[in-house]
């Protein structure tokens, strides 16, 4: 099975319940404009429906991830044209796909690439790997929840420091402050995080889904909220085929069969 | 402009040689940018499989060219971190992250940042009347270009002390006899003797040699948990190039392998 899609600048590929969708325009740096955060956003809300897909991993190849907004697209626009911008929009259709999101990034993660890698659910970097914000060195500030996502993800002061001077920082400092779970040799980043996600498809569907849930409203919520919510979602699996499922194979010493029901 | 480095590949090794020899080779703006602009040629270059970096005339280098920090009373404090920042340090860290190996070639003195410089590559072959100082104390400042990170692993704490405190002049032998450097030759063979070794490097299994060399640079900084899940990244790597595959077919035919550095 394919993505019966029409593609541009991804190219997608299935291994399992893993979709790896790899950004293609490396002469452009992998630059994310509107037409490939489009197709982006297409190709996840087609991996929605597929019941067979569990896990979508990007990443932009072994050499850059995404080095930011297209700046020529950026500088034709003006100001009502960038109120009108569709932008927003697609950038919230990413944030709402509801299943596990991971990046495997290598080499430059910059502006909007940084901010997509904000946007997922787990970050696997190569050892070479520089995230940063520099839009204030031209004039403008992140668009698409860098100031917000960043700061919630590594603090106030490393954030702000990257938001004012537009100075990137290494894989291993990004580690530190907890923007990217694993580093690895370069070469391996992208095998690692496919790793990672066939771990994830082969688990029960609505478990991670109500996992995904559970820990996507961190930022949004009071620990109170944040507690009734989970409680919720936790009975909610009670109520599925396939926690019987995984409990009994534990007892039984086998590897769990789940339907997702 | 003067032609501050020579470059020329033949067979598979790049050679780059420090010219300014009226200068002992010391280091100025254009000799950092013509010198890391070969690197960077080298490194995407695929014909090439080895470096030796060696000096003109009587000196390895002798560093930083004192000709351009001259500072007089009524100047304001200078900014010698801003150099280290743009030069030395992006050089240092070029030759750390070649995924190719590098031979310092010494043919005299190697004084400051020269010496470190030479001290920064894979492997050291030096004449016997090549020396090496660590010149800094004696103008009140520190061993820069890594010195302060590579005296220490190559020599131990004392000698690195001893070195980088008194700045006295270590001559090649000692250099080998402590360890410091590969290979003390007569002058006569060095370069003779590195440009044979480079060419020996450049028949071998580069990617490989590139993964060894990543290995041993990070295993200072790794705990041996950390080193043992590199070396099992990088020999997952190694595993799947093509000279692996004919070092293997090699052995079992009884032959000589030929690699090609893929």
């Amino acid at each position: 099975m394919t993505v019966d899609m029409d593609l541009t600048y991804l190219d997608c590929s299935q291994q399992q319940g893993v979709l790896t969708v790899c950004f293609t325009h490396y002469q452009k740096r992998n630059a994310l404009t509107n037409d490939c955060l489009e197709e982006l956003a297409n190709v996840l809300d087609w991996a929605e429906g597929e019941a067979k897909i569990g896990v979508v991993v990007i990443t932009g190849g072994e050499r850059c991830f995404a080095a930011g907004a297209d700046l020529n697209e950026l500088a034709s626009q003006r100001a009502i044209d960038t109120w009108m911008n569709a932008r927003p929009r697609l950038w919230q259709r990413l944030s709402d796909f509801n299943k596990p999101l991971l990046a495997a990034v290598n080499g430059y993660a910059l502006g909007a690439g940084l901010e997509l890698v904000l946007l997922c659910d787990v970050v696997v970097a190569g050892e070479k790997t520089v995230f940063g914000l520099p839009e204030i060195t031209l004039g403008l500030i992140p668009g698409a929840g860098g100031t917000q996502r960043l700061s919630r993800t590594v603090g106030k002061s490393l954030a702000n420091q990257m938001v004012l001077t537009g100075e990137s920082i290494s894989a291993s400092r990004a580690q530190q402050a907890g923007l990217v779970s694993e580093i690895v040799v370069d070469a391996l980043t992208l095998e690692r995080c496919q790793k990672i996600a066939s771990k994830i498809a082969q688990r029960a569907p609505l478990a991670v889904r109500a996992a995904k849930q559970a820990l996507q409203q961190v930022p949004n919520t009071t620990l109170e909220q944040g507690l009734k919510q989970e409680r919720q979602l936790f009975s909610l699996l009670a109520a599925s085929q396939d926690r019987q499922e995984g409990i009994d194979a534990f007892f039984n010493k086998r590897s769990p069969i789940y339907q997702g029901k | 402009m003067e032609d501050s480095i020579h470059y020329s590949v033949e067979a598979g090794v790049a050679l780059f040689t420090l010219n300014r020899p009226e200068q002992l080779n010391s280091f100025n703006p254009q000799m950092h940018q013509a010198l890391m602009g070969f690197l960077k040629q080298a490194e995407k270059d695929e014909s090439v499989r080895a470096l030796v970096i060696t000096g003109a005339g009587r000196a390895f280098c002798a560093g930083q060219d004192l000709n351009d920090r001259n500072i007089s009373a009524d100047q304001s404090m200078p900014d010698l971190g801003e150099s280290i920042e743009r030069f030395y340090n992006p050089l240092i860290n070029k030759i750390a992250q070649m995924n190719k190996p590098i031979i310092a070639a010494v043919n005299g003195v190697a004084a400051g940042a020269g010496a470190n410089l030479a001290l920064a590559c894979d492997l050291v072959i030096a004449g016997q009347s090549a020396s090496f100082i660590q010149a800094f104390c004696k103008l009140g400042l520190v061993p820069d270009s890594g010195g302060t990170w590579t005296l220490p692993r190559l020599a131990g704490t004392a000698r690195a002390k001893g070195l980088a405190l008194l700045g006295e002049k270590l001559p090649a032998e000692q250099a080998q006899q402590w360890g410091m450097i590969w290979q003390c030759v007569d002058d006569d063979s060095l370069m003779p003797a590195a440009m044979e070794l480079a060419q020996r490097l450049a028949t071998q299994p580069t990617v490989g040699l590139g993964y060894i060399k990543q290995a041993i640079n990070s295993s200072i900084n790794n705990t041996l948990g950390e080193q043992l899940n590199l070396e099992r990244d990088l020999q997952r790597l190694a595993g799947r190039t093509e000279d692996y595959r004919e070092g293997v077919a090699a052995f079992f035919d009884k032959r000589q392998p030929e690699f090609k550095g893929k």
